[in-house]
């Protein structure tokens, strides 16, 4: 491929290999995701113990500690920077990159070039993104869906001044990026597979990043108009969203446009959203399930059309968020009935998965029990959306801890599970090591107990009322038997932020001191195990494997019942046998 | 209860750190998982299991139960939503507690083993057909139910209930309200026309602002009768959220939302409540021995709780989000009466 020789500039940094360009997307994202999950320990302790003090918020948010608009500012960075930096930038990113030219048998993306400028201009967004909590009127904190008016107006609040521009900006250069890696993974997909990978031969995996692609294409669009428009509306004066405001003894000049606008706009992008973070790790997980079950993935082909159903119905669904923004009550009931449809292809995929479990014969490796757990949350999770979705219960549950719970459970722990699944399984395919096991499954039954013993009780607090991004709710009697529930949760936060500590000296000490892997530890089926262990430019270092078979031939057997050659795999690359009917 | 979770957390820890032993102690030359650390492995996930049904019910039925909302809706529409709700969690319930034992379960029964041979088991039209239509023959009923709550709810043009119209208006961080008045009809309002006294902007021009009467800090309904609220904001978003009725609505600048609710218990009535008299003991409890606490400092014992009906800000609107309420007083109508006789009108105010 590359006729010059490499120096570390192109090796490490402006590399144009999909290999180093995943590593640069997991490693940034692991970096926003301490960032991001730190800030989530300080405003626990703020609401688990309100009246103590604490030296460690003292150190980081200076002398008067944690104030409504330093608090408020840490629950917007909290959210934007985990479902944009790291499971949209950090999961796909990562995985795509890697897995689709390794498990369709290409040598790099279609454009390895734009792939490198995706990630850069990642990495540029990340940068803005964390240098605006700097700034000295604070960082941005109208809430990670950034509603104007209080987002447009420095007036509002403190945080809608400099730090808000910054965040405008840092997502405008983020979507860029997301749509430069989407167009990608999308061409890739189409044109570069290699011979006999029909798209029916395709690994979920793969499947699940190919629309995920689309639907980023379809919908960040809409978001970067969003903010520029109210990027306009800050700094030039124009009314797109603003309307008849008295703010500060003062009527603004503003006329004639609505809040209600950038809603929509939002969620066009919003809700596709959650599923451009959900897809990518139900299908890592839909691999990684099948190969350590020994057994194939149930449904292959009823996957692929819930994978499409949810993409499709994703973009159909964003009203349901806004039930309770006066919208009219008709719009209310179509998104109530298109919500509602998501629960089947979403419970087909969660009875495949338990048939897949049943009869197999599972290695209970970290990644595959990260995958499990993937399965057990997006059921918890999903379940709750049966409420939020359905308008007339949404009323009185619309903006509370209990939607905090549901979504944290149902697309922030999952993806987060599913990620670490492909982390864990496709670590030996990154650097060639494998990652310390022991330490993998301490790091997941902490992370699981914490996850449950965080967000089941959170959805107590919503059940009682509370509302989500109060900063203390000793303003309200009311709510005071809530603080045993709100302390428990803490202390649950704390323990998982501890797990993941222990993820992290496991994931970089292995990098460097790990065991060398074998070429395939899993005894997989797909093509990305039959590139050498030494990772080379170009993948194969001699012709592109052919393809004969589906994935997913786990445990197959000859017609007296025992299996192929006593083996219970067969790669993709085995040419079918005589006698073999092929699935 | 407390000592329950530190209890429940202990135990988890302890079990992290023996199995922290234990696996150190296995042969460390596989890269894959082992047979003794699938079969280890298969025990725990039974145990993790143990520890989220026993996380569930201990809240459902111990912890988080007190501090629910009280089972009886304060508003006539709340009981419909009330009894959707309840069918609703009782089928996630079921369907909850079946799927994690089934996950669980199965990861603990067919853990990996040598021995074993997994079935090739990869595709069951009937199977499929089975969990594409069950849940599609359950969710047609949740959706038709679920609408005909929303249309009943989202009604606030019947004119045929002799409803009654008030005005919230939220602004950073205070709720007002406006009664409509003897022809309960309110009368137009802009920001525009915010001077003075006239905080809520209200057309003094507009010959149905006349008799419009405002009120701070508490807000009085009739028990019985409808109440459309037509709301405002001045600045941001702002959400009014009733909770105890079942209610919420966004304010939205530069637009006017409505909603209607029927309040169907008096305040006094709702705090004979068994539920809310059972978590006002509770509040109590805690507030006597923060109380105490404060004493010992010095410092001014707090107010033991009373139970009220409240309105809070549910939409992020600035620094003051988590303290903008406002109390409702729910009572007989000609207590309410009498109450709104003894308010003076905003004209009235003006002069």
């Amino acid at each position: 491929m590359s006729h010059h020789k490499e120096t570390f500039i192109t090796k490490y940094i402006f590399s144009q290999d999909h290999k180093m360009i995943a590593k640069q997307y997991l490693i940034t994202g692991i970096i926003m995701a301490v960032i991001g999950g730190f800030m989530s320990m300080l405003f626990r302790l703020q609401l688990g113990f309100p009246d103590q003090h604490f030296t460690i918020i003292e150190a980081f948010l200076g002398k008067e500690g944690m104030t409504p608009d330093m608090y408020m500012g840490l629950v917007t960075i909290h959210g934007t920077i985990m479902v944009f930096f790291v499971l949209t930038a950090g999961l796909s990113g990562t995985f795509s990159n890697l897995l689709i030219p390794l498990q369709i048998g290409a040598r790099d993306m279609a454009s390895g070039f734009l792939n490198m400028i995706s990630y850069w201009l990642f990495f540029i967004s990340s940068v803005i993104m964390v240098s605006s909590i700097f700034v000295h009127t604070g960082m941005a904190s109208a809430g990670w869906t950034v509603y104007p008016p209080l987002s447009a107006l420095p007036q509002a609040m403190k945080g809608s001044g400099l730090g808000m521009d910054l965040w405008l900006v840092s997502m405008a250069i983020f979507i860029a990026a997301s749509l430069l890696g989407s167009l990608n993974y999308i061409v890739t997909v189409l044109n570069l597979r290699t011979k006999g990978m029909k798209m029916t031969r395709l690994p979920l995996t793969i499947w699940a990043f190919f629309i995920t692609a689309i639907i980023g294409l379809v919908s960040f669009p809409v978001l970067l108009s969003a903010a520029l428009l109210l990027l306009f509306d800050r700094s030039f004066g124009t009314s797109f969203y603003l309307s008849d405001i008295f703010i500060q003894g003062e009527v603004l000049h503003y006329q004639g446009g609505s809040p209600i606008l950038f809603e929509h706009l939002f969620w066009f992008l919003g809700h596709p959203e959650v599923y451009i973070i959900l897809l990518p790790a139900l299908g890592i997980t839909s691999e990684v399930i099948s190969s350590n079950s020994r057994k194939p993935i149930f449904g292959y082909r009823a996957m692929i059309g819930s994978i499409m159903a949810i993409a499709f119905l994703s973009t159909i669904v964003w009203g349901h968020h806004m039930f309770v923004t006066g919208m009219n009550p008709f719009l209310g009931s179509i998104f109530t009935f298109t919500t509602l449809l998501i629960a089947i292809p979403s419970a087909v995929k969660a009875f495949n998965y338990i048939t897949t479990l049943w009869k197999g014969n599972l290695q209970l490796n970290p990644g595959m029990l990260f995958s499990i757990g993937m399965v057990s949350v997006f059921i918890s999770g999903g379940l709750t959306g049966l409420i939020l979705g359905d308008s007339a219960l949404d009323i009185n549950v619309h903006d509370t801890m209990f939607v905090v719970a549901h979504f944290h459970l149902v697309m922030g722990v999952s993806a987060l599970l599913g990620m670490f699944a492909g982390v864990y399984h496709w670590f030996p395919k990154m650097f060639g090591r494998m990652m310390n096991k022991t330490l993998g499954y301490i790091h997941f039954y902490l992370t699981i107990i914490a996850a449950y013993g965080v967000f089941f009780p959170m959805h107590f607090t919503g059940l009682a009322g509370l509302p989500r991004r109060y900063f203390s709710n000793a303003a309200f009697p009311l709510f005071d038997d809530l603080m045993p529930i709100n302390q428990v949760i803490t202390i649950f936060a704390l323990l998982g932020g501890f797990a993941q500590l222990i993820f992290l000296a496991n994931f970089f000490i292995s990098i460097f001191k790990g065991k060398k892997a074998t070429q395939n530890p899993w005894r997989a089926n797909t093509l990305e195990w039959t590139t050498p262990v030494e990772a080379t430019h170009g993948n194969w270092p001699g012709e592109i494997p052919a393809v004969y078979r589906w994935p997913y031939d786990y445990s197959k057997r000859d017609e007296n019942g025992n299996l192929w050659e006593g083996k219970d795999y067969t790669p993709q690359t085995v040419p079918i046998r005589p006698g073999e009917e092929e699935f | 209860m407390k000592a329950l979770f530190y209890i429940i957390l202990f135990t988890a820890i302890a079990a992290t750190i023996w199995q922290i032993v234990k696996l150190l102690g296995l042969t460390k030359n596989d890269q894959i998982a082992t047979k003794k650390e699938n079969n280890i492995n298969g025990w725990l996930m039974l145990g993790t299991m143990v520890f989220l049904y026993v996380l569930m019910i201990y809240y459902m039925f111990f912890g988080g139960r007190d501090v629910l909302l009280p089972r009886q809706a304060g508003s006539e529409e709340g009981e419909h939503i009330d009894n959707l709700f309840m069918m609703t969690m009782g089928l996630i319930l079921v369907v909850q507690f079946i799927t994690q034992f089934l996950v669980y379960y199965f990861t603990f029964k067919y853990r990996g083993n040598i021995d074993r041979k997994a079935a090739f088991f990869a595709d069951s039209h009937k199977l499929e057909m089975f969990w594409t239509l069950t849940p599609t023959v359950v969710l047609s009923g949740l959706i038709i139910y679920g609408l005909w709550t929303w249309s009943l709810v989202q009604d606030v043009t019947n004119k045929k209930d002799d409803p009654i119209y008030i005005e919230l208006y939220g602004k950073q961080f205070q709720w007002e309200a406006r009664y409509a008045g003897k022809d309960n009809v309110l009368g137009e309002a802009n920001v525009r026309n915010i001077k003075g006294m006239n905080t809520m902007g209200v057309d003094m021009n507009d010959p149905y602002s006349k008799d419009d009467i405002t009120v701070l800090h508490e807000f009085h309904i009739p028990k019985g009768r409808k109440v459309i609220f037509q709301l405002r904001s001045q600045d941001v978003l702002h959400s009014a959220y009733m909770p105890h009725f079942r209610a919420q609505m966004n304010c939205v600048p530069g637009m006017k939302t409505y909603m209607g609710y029927t309040p169907a218990l008096t305040t006094e009535e709702m705090r004979k409540n068994p539920d809310i008299v059972r978590k006002v003991a509770g509040i109590n409890k805690i507030r006597a021995e923060k109380s105490k606490e404060l004493v010992a400092k010095g410092e001014d014992p707090l107010e033991p709780y009373e139970f009220d009906y409240l309105l809070l800000c549910n939409k992020i609107c600035g620094a003051g989000h988590y303290n903008m309420q406002m109390k409702i007083v729910v009572e007989d109508e000609a207590d309410f009466n009498k109450w709104l006789a003894s308010k003076k009108t905003l004209a009235e105010k003006l002069n």
